[in-house]
C-alpha cells in the first residue's frame, strides 16, 4: 500500500506523458496527412512578392509569372517531373436552376497526379484540352452536392460567366486544408481555358512543381530561382519578384505548434518525475531507518557496504519501474478512452514508452542513491543496537 | 602454541561529546584454539566493547589484534566485513534474525555475502545441515515468529556456524531465555566446543559462565581475574537433573 502511494507520483507523471504524447502524436499525424494532401516533393512558386514600384502585394498579386516561365522550367530543369501553372478566379456558377459562388482554378493536366487527387467519376481533362483551351472542367465534391444533389454531374453543363463548360470528372472528397478551408469547394479547368474564357488574366498566380526525388528539392528550388531571376531580368542584389516555398517549409510551419506542445509536455514530465523521485527518496529513507537493525545484522554476518547499497538501489529501482510500467499502462488506457470518447486521434509511440520506462529507471537510481548510500555507511554496532 | 585470538595492549576510547570514555584500557589476552571462554563483569566494565572488538565490528583505538595469526586491527571496513563473514560467527542476546524470511534463509544469509558463490540447491543443503547440527532439522521453513526463543537462538547459532568459523562469538546468548532453555543452549555450545570450535561468550550470569572452561572477569575496562573453571557444569547432566527434579515435583 505504502509503495503504491509512493509510486503514484511516477505513475501519474508517466501516465500523463504517455497519454498526452499519444494524443499529440495523433494530432501531428493528422496535420502531416493534411500536408501530404498537397502532394509529394512539391515546390510552390507564387508570383510577385514585390512589384517594380516598390508596392508589396500579396502572393500571386503582382502578375510576374507567365505560362512561358512554367514551360521554361519544364524544359530546362531536369529534376522537374510534373508542373502545373495556376490561375484562380472567383465567380458565380450556374447549373440548371441552381447557383453557387466558388473558386475556379486553372491548372494543367498534371495537376491531379501532382496533388495526388483522384477522381471518383469520369476522367481528368487532357493536355489536348489545355492546348485547345476547351470548355471542360472537373468539379469538387462540394460543388456536386450544391448544384446537382444526388444526380450525376457527368456530362452536364455548368455556366461560368455565361460560358458553358462540360463536366468531365468529379474529384474525390479531400476535406479541409491545413488552413481550414474546404478544398472540395472548387472547379478545376485547363489554365488556358480559365485565362481565355473566365478570368481574362494573362499572368499566373502560382506554379506548382513536383520533383522526382525528395533529395533533389533543394537543388531544384535553387535552379528555379536562378531561372526565374534570369528570365525576369533581375539584377544581382535586387529582390525576387516571386516567392518559392517547398513542402518542407510548409510542414515546418504547420508542426511549429506541435513542437511548442511537445516542449510543454517535456517540462510537465520532468516536473512530475522529479516529484515522483522525491517521493521515492522519502520512502527509501523511511525504509532505511525502519530496517536499520536488518542492515546491522547483514553487516555483522559479512555484508559489504556495496552489498547494502545495491540492495536498496534495487528496491528503489523496482519501486520506480513498477510506477513506470503502471504509468505506461494508465497512459495508454487514458489515450484510448479519450480517443474513443472524444474522437481525438491518438497514436501510442514505442519511443515514448521506451523513454518513459528509461526515465523512471533513471529516477529510481538517482533518487534511490542517497538513501542507499546512507544505509551502506551505517555503523554495524549502532545499527545492531537500534530499536 | 598458535593462539587463535591474541590481543596486545588493546585500548578503545569513545569520543562522545566533551568527555572521552575509556571503555577498554590495555587488555592483553591470548585464546587458544578449542577454548571456551566466558567474559564476565558488571555493565560498563568494557566486556561488550571488547566483544565488538573481538568481533571485528569495531577497531581498537590503540593496540594490536591478531585473529588466526593475521593483524586485523588496522583493516578497512570492507576487509573487516570479509573477516566477519569467513572467520567469525555471531550469536546475539536478541537473536537478530530477519523476521520476514524463513529459518533456512536466515541461516543462508552469510553465504550470500561470502567470496564463494553457491547455487540455491547448495545453499539449501548447507543450511539444512547446520540446522540439524543445532537440532532444528525439521523447522527450516518456519519464520522466526513461529519459533520459540530457544529455537530462534538455535537458528542464530546455525547462522553463525554456516561458514565454519574459527571463533564463535556469543553476546549474552541466554539473556532472553528461561533457565532451562539457557541450559539447552549451553549444551549446544559445549557440544560444538567438543568438536573443536573456539567459543567466546559474554555473560553476567555466574551459573552460565560455569559451563565454560575459562572465566575472564573485567572491571573498568581491564581484566580483573582470568581463571580456569574448576567445577565445570555439564549441560547434559544438568538437563537430566532438571528433568528428574521436575518429575519429582509432579509426583509429589
Amino acid at each position: 500500500m505504502r509503495s503504491v502511494l509512493t509510486a503514484l507520483g511516477i505513475i501519474i507523471g508517466v501516465g500523463a506523458v504517455i497519454a498526452m504524447g499519444s494524443i499529440g502524436n495523433g494530432a501531428k499525424a493528422q496535420v502531416e496527412a493534411q500536408i501530404a494532401s498537397l502532394g509529394q516533393n512539391v515546390i510552390l512558386i507564387f508570383a510577385g512578392s514585390s512589384s517594380p514600384s516598390g508596392l508589396h502585394s500579396g502572393w500571386g498579386g503582382a502578375g510576374t509569372l507567365k505560362v512561358e516561365d512554367a514551360d521554361a522550367m519544364k524544359r530546362e530543369i531536369a529534376q522537374v517531373t510534373m508542373i502545373s501553372p495556376e490561375v484562380r478566379a472567383f465567380s458565380q456558377v450556374i447549373a440548371g436552376n441552381q447557383n453557387w459562388y466558388t473558386s475556379i482554378m486553372g491548372e494543367s493536366a498534371d495537376y491531379f497526379d501532382l496533388r495526388q487527387w483522384p477522381l471518383v467519376e469520369g476522367s481528368a481533362f487532357t493536355e489536348q484540352d489545355v492546348r485547345s483551351a476547351n470548355k471542360v472542367c472537373v468539379i469538387g465534391k462540394t460543388i456536386t452536392v450544391q448544384l446537382f444533389g444526388e444526380e450525376s454531374p457527368l456530362g452536364q453543363v455548368i455556366r461560368i460567366k455565361n460560358v458553358p463548360f462540360t463536366i468531365v470528372g468529379v474529384l474525390a472528397a479531400k476535406g479541409l486544408s491545413v488552413m481550414g478551408t474546404d478544398q472540395d469547394d472548387t472547379i478545376v479547368m485547363p489554365y488556358s481555358s480559365n485565362m481565355k474564357r473566365v478570368s481574362g488574366v494573362t499572368t499566373l498566380r502560382a506554379i506548382t512543381v513536383q520533383v522526382g526525388e525528395a533529395r533533389d528539392l533543394a537543388i531544384a528550388q535553387q535552379q528555379i530561382v536562378n531561372l526565374l531571376r534570369q528570365r525576369h531580368n533581375i539584377r544581382p542584389g535586387k529582390d525576387d519578384d516571386f516567392t518559392v516555398r517547398n513542402q518542407e517549409e510548409i510542414t515546418a510551419m504547420a508542426t511549429a505548434t506541435t513542437k511548442v506542445m511537445t516542449g510543454l509536455l517535456f517540462w510537465i514530465s520532468v516536473v512530475s518525475l522529479v516529484v515522483g523521485g522525491i517521493g521515492i527518496m522519502n520512502i527509501m529513507l523511511v525504509s532505511v531507518t525502519e530496517r536499520t537493525r536488518e542492515i546491522g545484522i547483514r553487516m555483522a554476518v559479512g555484508a559489504h557496504g556495496r552489498d547494502i547499497l545495491l540492495q536498496f538501489l534495487i528496491e528503489a529501482l523496482a519501486l520506480s519501474l513498477m510506477g513506470g510500467v503502471t504509468g505506461i499502462l494508465c497512459g495508454i488506457g487514458t489515450s484510448k478512452i479519450l480517443s474513443s470518447v472524444k474522437g481525438w486521434p491518438s497514436q501510442v509511440s514505442v519511443d515514448s514508452v521506451v523513454i518513459a520506462f528509461g526515465c523512471s529507471a533513471a529516477v529510481g537510481i538517482f533518487f534511490g542513491f542517497y538513501p542507499a548510500r546512507k544505509a551502506s555507511q551505517l555503523d554495524p554496532i549502532e545499527a545492531l543496537r537500534y530499536e | 602454541m598458535n593462539a587463535v585470538v591474541k590481543l596486545e595492549d588493546i585500548h578503545k576510547t569513545y569520543h562522545t561529546g566533551e568527555v572521552d570514555v575509556h571503555a577498554v584500557r590495555g587488555v592483553s589476552l591470548e585464546i587458544q584454539r578449542g577454548e571456551f571462554v566466558a567474559f564476565m563483569g558488571s555493565s560498563g566494565s568494557g566486556k561488550s566493547t571488547l566483544m565488538n572488538l573481538l568481533g571485528c565490528l569495531d577497531r581498537p583505538t590503540r593496540g594490536r589484534y591478531f585473529l588466526d595469526g593475521v593483524d586485523v586491527s588496522g583493516l578497512s571496513r570492507e576487509r573487516l566485513a570479509d573477516i566477519r563473514n569467513g572467520k567469525l560467527g555471531f550469536v546475539f542476546q536478541s537473536f537478530n534474525l530477519l523476521s520476514r524470511t524463513s529459518a533456512l534463509e536466515n541461516v543462508e544469509l552469510p553465504l550470500l555475502y561470502g567470496s564463494r558463490h553457491y547455487s540455491s540447491a547448495e545453499l539449501r543443503e548447507r543450511a539444512r545441515r547446520v540446522l540439524e547440527v543445532v537440532g532444528l532439522g525439521k523447522r527450516g521453513d518456519h519464520h522466526p515468529s513461529q519459533l520459540s526463543g530457544g529455537q530462534q537462538q538455535r537458528v542464530a547459532i546455525a547462522r553463525a556456524l554456516i561458514n565454519e568459523p574459527e571463533v564463535l562469538l556469543a553476546d549474552e546468548p541466554t539473556g532472553n531465555l528461561d533457565s532451562r532453555t539457557s541450559v539447552e543452549i549451553m549444551g549446544v555450545f559445549q557440544k560444538l566446543n567438543e568438536e573443536g570450535i573456539t567459543v567466546i561468550m559474554v555473560t553476567h550470569e555466574l551459573d552460565i559462565a560455569a559451563y565454560s572452561k575459562r572465566n575472564v572477569i573485567m572491571r573498568d575496562g581491564s581484566i580483573l581475574t582470568d581463571t580456569p573453571v574448576l567445577s565445570r557444569l555439564n549441560a547434559v547432566a544438568e538437563l537430566a537433573r532438571l528433568d528428574a527434579a521436575q518429575k519429582e515435583v509432579q509426583l509429589a
